[in-house]
């Protein structure tokens, strides 16, 4: 709109006989613009994404172990064999497969659903100024702030069996166990790798609950209390309806995270983690570098992709339907 | 509005807790970084009897964290300012021009975001390793490696959050700016970006924070002259002994810097999520 009145202001200026080429050149070059400014991040984006997808993919049909890593490209033709192995649930390789998958859906249903009431409740609870607001705001925000192996490892300091605080606590301290459980090894695993994990990502739900309250216009609030309506009512009939879009986006990115979360489970545990807190992001990575075999490796991989596009896909429609039926 | 008491009571409590459950962790951190090694391998002790500052001295003795600092240094910023600079051109041309391939381009961009590091593994490993066979360059392994490598990230996300800032800034002032005779690049460079620079900023911290705490890659793709301080750390558990009061010295002295940044500018960043995420 804008960019017609800048042309008409420039065009009377040229002189005729030079006119048609330099606009032509001029059209040319408003076109070819865009790409050129494109054209470093279109390159990179081929670069690190693109093509290693791509490479991810035919390695996926490939027999690829040890033998050929320095020249893969001559590696032996699979065909669905990897796919074959990956999802053959009686056999070792799939039914690990499966279980941490099952793992991986558990713990990140938890883990998101935990993030976001931890998330919400506090973004609530902060949204009326108070004395001491925005240090909480500041202090609320170190988890997120914190590198991961840094944090993550204090954790596992934490989580020590013989010279840790929760078993200095709970065993020394308030004595509720006979003897000081295990919680980097076993069943109990699950359970620290949760803890920190929430611990980790909630920050992150409290940032952007916060950043859609600023959203709701205050008239609505002061409507609802002339009408008669109290704190508690008013947060569930105007904010969280009013929360709803902002809530959408938040829980699919926290699914995407949690579930190819790679560095918590890889700091807690090390690189195998306990069969009670395998993550299939470390499970791939364990059946791809520790036994070198990149090709089952990179099905994995792919069969992991199609399943969160599957998910993502599933939910965006869902979600979408939800608002058109609001509208 | 006067709250009730159930509602103050509830936060109360609520807010307590939870600063304890954040705050906990640091708490280890800073208490443990001052004990003797015999008091972090024994009992935990909520007080450190024996106060010491040796371990904020030994650190740099046990492993080269000074070699390790700095590789991460060079790594987190040249992965920063590449996809910072790459991202605001790529931003301006989303957010100013309309051209054929701008949805396809956006939707692209977007989805990368979802696709779990995992996958991009084994295939950028292989392309080193096949770069690094026929030309010689020793991408694998390398900080060249990962600083790429590290663009997998911090690009998409970058572009993402951009376009929403440049989009915030009125098309009117580029325009003005454009008859005032800017070229494009002008007007990106003396308007656009002044304006946007609180948005550029908090890209650029998390960026930085990213790189600075990825651990995947950098086992994998790092060897004995490029460590970065998040495998690095892993050095102070020796066979015999689990340095913890040095453990949690490094990883103080190795989030600080993030840390101070983020609280510094995490406004900015609050902001960003809303022009970019919210909406």
């Amino acid at each position: 709109m804008t960019t017609t009145a800048v042309k008409e202001r420039t065009a009377p200026k040229q002189a005729p006989g030079a006119a048609p080429r330099k606009r032509r050149s001029g059209r040319l070059r408003r076109v070819s613009l865009p790409y050129l400014l494109l054209l470093p991040a279109l390159l990179l984006e081929l670069l690190v994404h693109l093509v290693p997808m791509v490479i991810g993919i035919v390695v996926s049909f490939k027999e690829l172990t040890q033998f050929y890593i320095r020249d893969w490209g001559t590696a032996p033709w699979a065909g669905l064999d990897n796919y074959r192995i990956s999802v053959d649930f009686d056999a070792p390789v799939g039914e690990a497969l499966l279980k941490s998958f099952f793992t991986t859906c558990l713990f990140t249903v938890l883990s998101v659903g935990l993030c976001w009431l931890l998330g919400a409740a506090a973004a609530i609870y902060l949204q009326e100024s108070f004395r001491g607001r925005g240090l909480l705001r500041a202090i609320f925000l170190v988890p997120y702030a914190l590198p991961v192996y840094a944090a993550v490892i204090t954790w596992a300091f934490m989580f020590q069996r013989d010279n840790g605080l929760v078993n200095h606590v709970i065993h020394d301290q308030l004595g509720l166990t006979d003897s000081p459980p295990f919680w980097l090894i076993g069943d109990n695993s699950f359970f620290t790798l949760l803890v920190v994990s929430v611990w980790k990502g909630w920050p992150f739900a409290f940032l952007i609950i916060m950043a859609g309250l600023q959203n709701i216009p205050r008239e609505m609030y002061e409507a609802a209390a002339l009408d008669g309506a109290g704190v508690w009512q008013q947060i569930r009939r105007i904010t969280m309806p009013s929360l709803r879009p902002v809530n959408q986006v938040l829980v699919l990115v926290l699914f995407l995270w949690t579930f190819n979360d790679f560095n918590t489970p890889f700091v807690l545990f090390g690189r195998a983690a306990p069969e009670a807190a395998d993550l299939i992001s470390l499970h791939i990575y364990q059946s791809s570098f520790q036994t070198w075999n990149f090709g089952t490796g990179s099905a994995m991989s792919v069969l992991l992709l199609l399943f969160l596009l599957l998910v993502t896909g599933v939910y965006l429609v869902l979600t979408s339907r939800g608002r058109k039926a609001d509208a | 509005m006067a709250a009730p008491q159930s509602f103050l009571w509830s936060r109360r409590i609520f807010l307590t807790l939870l600063t304890v459950f954040v705050l906990l962790p640091v708490y280890v951190m800073v208490s443990s970084s001052l004990k003797p090694l015999q008091d972090v391998s024994g009992k935990f002790q909520w007080l450190p009897t024996d106060l010491t500052v040796r371990p904020y001295f030994d650190i740099w003795e046990t492993v080269p964290l000074a070699d390790y600092f700095i590789n991460s240094l060079i790594v987190a910023g040249a992965a920063t300012v590449c996809s910072v600079t790459i991202a605001v051109f790529a931003a301006y041309a989303v957010s100013r021009y309309n051209f054929r391939g701008k949805r396809v381009f956006t939707v692209t961009v977007l989805s990368t975001q979802m696709f779990p590091g995992i996958l991009f593994l084994l295939p950028l490993f292989l392309i080193y390793v096949n770069i690094g066979n026929a030309t010689g360059i020793a991408l694998f392994g390398s900080r060249g490696g990962l600083i790429l490598t590290y663009l997998t990230f911090s690009l998409p996300f970058s572009i993402w959050m951009l376009i929403g800032y440049f989009d915030s800034v009125p098309k009117d002032l580029d325009e003005a700016a454009k008859v005032d005779g800017c070229g494009p690049l002008g007007a990106l460079f003396r308007v656009v970006v002044p304006a946007a620079i609180p948005g550029i900023v908090a890209v650029a911290v998390y960026a930085f924070m990213t790189a600075w705490g990825e651990v995947l890659f950098a086992s994998v793709m790092t060897n004995d002259t490029t460590r970065t301080l998040a495998v690095g750390l892993q050095g102070y558990s020796t066979q015999n002994d689990v340095y913890w009061n040095q453990i949690m010295a490094a990883s103080l002295v190795v989030s600080l810097p993030v840390v101070a940044g983020f609280l510094l500018l995490q406004r900015y960043l609050v902001t960003g999520l809303t022009a970019g995420a919210v909406k």
